[in-house]
């Protein structure tokens, strides 16, 4: 097993500290003001364009380039569950189908197929 | 403590607790292998574990792990764990108006544990802030509940990644359930036609910005979309679904 240093745990203590002033930013001042209306209207777009944000490289590309044969299992794995979750309607434990089902065509490709 | 106490014993907190767990599973499996890219970097177990327990922030994490085992310097590790996690200064904006009753103790607290899955699907369930004592414990306890079922199912993943480092190779692949999570929270998002269109616009400029630094482009992203969801709401292409 490796050796603990004290440079890496200062470190991680200043990155528990990046994470509460993150996600605490705009509320950590107790000052009053607020938000224009056009802005707050649109913060209604920011979640799902954040979570596509994140998603749509890590399904498309790889090493920084998009993928340039359709022999890539992530593909068909997102194909399957989105079209399970749509057809769910997004009922029940939709999210948690899309999961199973995206894994379950992607481990046999990946694994089995190699792609 | 006994208004934590009171919290926990709302039936929100249930249902917070409850709406999480079907995204468990892909938390989990992505926690999972983060816990097993701490050590295979060179991490030692108490560094790992701090790691995981202190910083709670998956992709935070998996930017600063290569730069610590380079021996970056620490304003560029801090850094670029700040511009990884600029996401939730946007999210904090909107949460703001959420949580301003709460004194600020309080406020740092559930800022800290509101991750992405959790402010998702709290603002999913509250589309207006609190407009009165009761629904203020009653938003509360639901974040409260979806964070404790996500800090759970992250931190239990992450430990046993820990552990378990030597015996899953990373080639299965197991990371991208995290992803096929996402993708289904994102999928129940998708209510109005300009929300599709804002997935669409982030999608998009992710990728086309992809060699921007410190993961700058799902800044560039979200700012793209926002815009120009805003800029079509004055269109038909709104389809009228929107107040």
């Amino acid at each position: 097993m490796n050796q603990t240093d004290f440079w890496t745990l200062g470190v991680i203590v200043g990155l528990a500290a990046v994470t509460v002033i993150t996600r605490s930013f705009f509320f950590i001042s107790s000052k009053s003001w607020s938000l224009p209306h056009w802005a707050q209207r649109g913060l209604q777009y920011a979640p799902i364009a954040a979570l596509s944000a994140v998603i749509v490289p890590e399904m498309v590309m790889t090493q920084g380039h998009l993928v340039s044969s359709w022999q890539d299992a992530r593909l068909f794995s997102v194909a399957a569950g989105a079209a399970w979750f749509f057809w769910r309607r997004g009922a029940g434990q939709a999210v948690l189908g899309t999961i199973v089902i995206g894994m379950a065509v992607y481990l046999p490709l990946h694994l089995g197929l190699g792609w | 403590m006994s208004a934590l106490r009171q919290l926990l014993r709302h039936p929100e907190y249930r249902y917070g607790l409850r709406d999480a767990m079907s995204v468990a599973p892909g938390l989990a499996a992505w926690g999972l292998m983060t816990g097993v890219a701490m050590i295979k970097s060179g991490m030692s177990l108490v560094e790992a574990v701090s790691m995981t327990l202190l910083v709670y922030a998956g992709s935070s994490q998996l930017a600063a792990i290569p730069l610590i085992a380079a021996g970056a310097p620490v304003v560029v590790i801090l850094a670029t764990s700040f511009c990884v996690n600029l996401r939730f200064v946007v999210f904090s904006a909107h949460m703001r108006t959420y949580l301003m009753h709460l004194p600020r103790r309080w406020r740092l607290f559930v800022g800290y544990l509101t991750a992405d899955l959790s402010y998702v699907m709290f603002t999913r369930r509250y589309h207006q802030p609190p407009r009165n004592t009761s629904e203020q414990q009653a938003q509360l306890a639901y974040l409260l509940g979806s964070a404790t079922t996500n800090w759970t199912s992250w931190q239990g993943a992450s430990l046993l990644g820990i552990v378990l480092a030597h015996s899953v190779p990373p080639q299965w692949g197991l990371g991208f359930a995290g992803i096929l999570a996402l993708l289904g929270v994102a999928a129940s998002l998708a209510s109005t036609r300009l929300r599709v269109v804002s997935a669409g616009v982030a999608g998009a400029a992710a990728v086309a910005a992809f060699a921007l630094p410190f993961k700058l482009n799902i800044v560039v992203a979200i700012a793209a979309a926002v815009a120009l969801s805003l800029l079509l709401e004055q269109t038909p292409l709104s389809g009228r679904a929107q107040k």
